[in-house]
């Protein structure tokens, strides 16, 4: 972390929206850089961001208010990850972001640069399902099946996320292993809503494939 | 969304310079709150610096035997980490009890607590809202007050400041540190970071225009059975209607701090010495002067009972 005598205030690297490279500029935006983005402008300002979806290096020029959901949507057309609410309340659109689920409505394409992505359909495929893909199957994890893209990938990522030794709000003892009972698997989901009520099911399934793994 | 032109800083004075020469420049951190808010208009930033690459993104030991915690650490790793974990479970407790973990996956230190009122007429552009709209009136005075503020409230505003992880950094008294636009840097004490309402309820904090908060630290551990106890209208994944946080010693001293009720972390450290005569006493101190409405009024009596729950087992 960049301790405070080290700060420098002449030192103002910026990458701008829309150029490739960083730029010392003393120009908020870089106007020299960009004319057409300078800070304020009233009309649409875009750039370019590249990252991994599902393994693919993509590259792609953006509005800067695209969400990462809209990208997957709209620019990328994989649609499997669903917008529920689009304010964070729902998490139909949770994908996995360098191993960690995350709600893809609130977070900016442009924030995710050189990272990678992984949707549901980036998990497996209909030939050669993700045991967790499959475990919904089994003990019919869904209904309608909106929510559960999201779902599946926030059970995917509960999983790793107790093996990383990750507390919840029902974890009984911060300082011993976390067991991964029923409640936790239900209060780790608790961000990821089914308007069918499909949630039984679901925490069968998660239980199914925690067990395999154990 | 307004349209907006964004870049990356590079260093903390970077982005607080940039935040001081760009007019309508804001910062953006995980994004949780203020992209939900600019989808409703009710933010419109006309330039977001992008502050996550600034590397301020650990959690590392103080000379005096604290914590500092990087403004951009995530919650989850906050709540994750072995020394929060052993010493100050409650700081973890909270963290745990907010959001989900999704949400918590990407919302930071400083963006928590900096986030803004879950007041439904702030979230409403079509109705008066002091806080929005400077001036134009509160609507939620004499409207649908359950979930506001019963103390610290103005005739201008009756809104509450919706963390859970500030609430345990009030009882744990944590310090802010910041960057200001010319590169000074400076340290707020939690219990003056959040303003009262007053007239002014458009100004929340303590922090300056371009000013960046670097880093929250933490005293040296106090020890003590820490607990954080969240009352809310279901078991998980929504805000606090009440919460409290508690450090209490063997001897039976300790330190109270109330989520849910104010405009700030509500904590009077002259009602912790009430601690031996019970709940009652003790929360007829913090909330003297309390001006509950008659949708919120249940709240006074919710933190007394909380409060009693806590002190009798208060295991978590
Ligand atoms: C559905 C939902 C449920 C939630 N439930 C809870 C809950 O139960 N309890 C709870 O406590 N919270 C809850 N939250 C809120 C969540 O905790 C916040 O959205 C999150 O902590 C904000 O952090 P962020 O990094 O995403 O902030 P951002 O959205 O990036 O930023 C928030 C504000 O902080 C400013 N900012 C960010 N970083 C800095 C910095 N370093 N210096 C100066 N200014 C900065 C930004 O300019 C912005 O104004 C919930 C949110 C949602 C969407
Ligand atoms: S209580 Fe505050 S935030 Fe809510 S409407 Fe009134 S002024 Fe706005
Ligand atoms: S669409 Fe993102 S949480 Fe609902
Ligand atoms: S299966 Fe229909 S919303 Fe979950």
């Amino acid at each position: 972390m960049a301790r405070s005598h080290d700060l420098d205030i002449n030192r103002r690297e910026v990458i701008l929206a829309g150029a490739a490279t960083a730029v010392a500029s003393s120009l908020p935006g870089g106007a020299e850089a960009q004319p057409a983005a300078l800070p304020g402008a009233s009309g649409p300002s875009h750039a370019t961001v590249s990252l991994t979806v599902n393994g693919v290096i993509r590259e792609i020029e953006v509005d800067t208010r695209t969400t990462l959901l809209d990208l997957l949507r709209e620019n990328l057309q994989l649609t499997g990850t669903k917008k529920g609410c689009d304010h964070g309340q729902c998490g139909a659109c949770t994908v996995i972001v360098d191993g960690r689920r995350i709600n893809s409505c609130l977070s900016l394409a442009l924030m995710h640069e050189g990272q990678s992505i992984t949707t549901i359909e980036g998990l497996g495929t209909p030939d050669q399902l993700h045991p967790m893909q499959a475990a919904f199957v089994t003990h019919d994890g869904y209904q309608c099946g909106y929510c559960t893209p999201g779902q599946i990938c926030s059970a995917v990522a509960v999983l790793a996320e107790v093996k990383a030794d990750i507390p919840s709000h029902v974890t009984d003892d911060l300082t011993a292993p976390i067991a991964l009972t029923e409640a936790e698997i239900r209060e780790r989901m608790s961000g990821n809503i089914c308007r069918c009520g499909a949630y039984s099911n679901i925490v069968e399934a998660i239980v199914e494939v925690a067990g395999r793994r154990a | 969304m307004k349209p907006f032109t964004y870049e990356r800083a590079l260093t903390p004075a970077a982005a607080a310079g940039a935040a001081a020469a760009t007019p309508g420049a804001r910062f953006i951190a995980g994004g949780t709150n203020l992209l939900d808010l600019m989808k409703l208009q009710i933010e419109t930033p006309a330039h977001l610096i992008d502050v996550n690459g600034l590397g301020l993104d650990r959690i590392e030991a103080t000379d005096d035997g604290g914590l500092r915690i990087g403004a951009l650490v995530r919650n989850t790793d906050l709540a994750a980490d072995a020394r929060v974990r052993r010493d100050y479970p409650v700081l973890s407790r909270a963290l745990l009890a907010g959001a989900s973990a999704q949400l918590r996956n990407k919302a930071t230190t400083a963006g928590n607590l900096l986030q803004r009122t879950r007041c439904p007429y702030f979230y409403d552009p079509a109705q008066a809202c002091n806080k929005r709209a400077p001036g134009s009136g509160c609507a939620a005075l004499g409207g649908y007050s359950r979930q506001l503020a019963v103390i610290g409230v103005s005739e201008a505003c009756i809104a509450t400041h919706p963390s859970d992880m500030a609430v345990a950094m009030r009882a744990l008294d944590a310090v802010v540190e910041t960057v200001q636009p010319t590169g000074t840097t400076r340290k707020i004490a939690i219990a003056d970071f959040h303003r009262l309402p007053g007239d002014t309820p458009h100004i929340e904090t303590a922090l300056e225009p371009g000013e960046l908060i670097s880093a929250v630290t933490l005293p040296k551990p106090v020890g003590g059975r820490q607990v954080y106890r969240k009352v809310r209208d279901r078991a998980s994944y929504a805000f606090a209607l009440v919460s409290v946080a508690a450090l209490v010693q063997e001897d039976g001293t300790g330190r109270i701090a109330l989520g849910g009720v104010a405009h700030k972390p509500w904590r009077v450290e002259a009602a912790e010495a009430e601690l031996p005569r019970g709940a009652k006493a003790v929360t007829e101190r913090l909330l003297a002067g309390a001006k509950p409405t008659p949708d919120n009024a249940f709240k006074v009596t919710l933190v007394e009972r909380t409060l009693g729950a806590v002190l009798a087992d208060g295991r978590n």
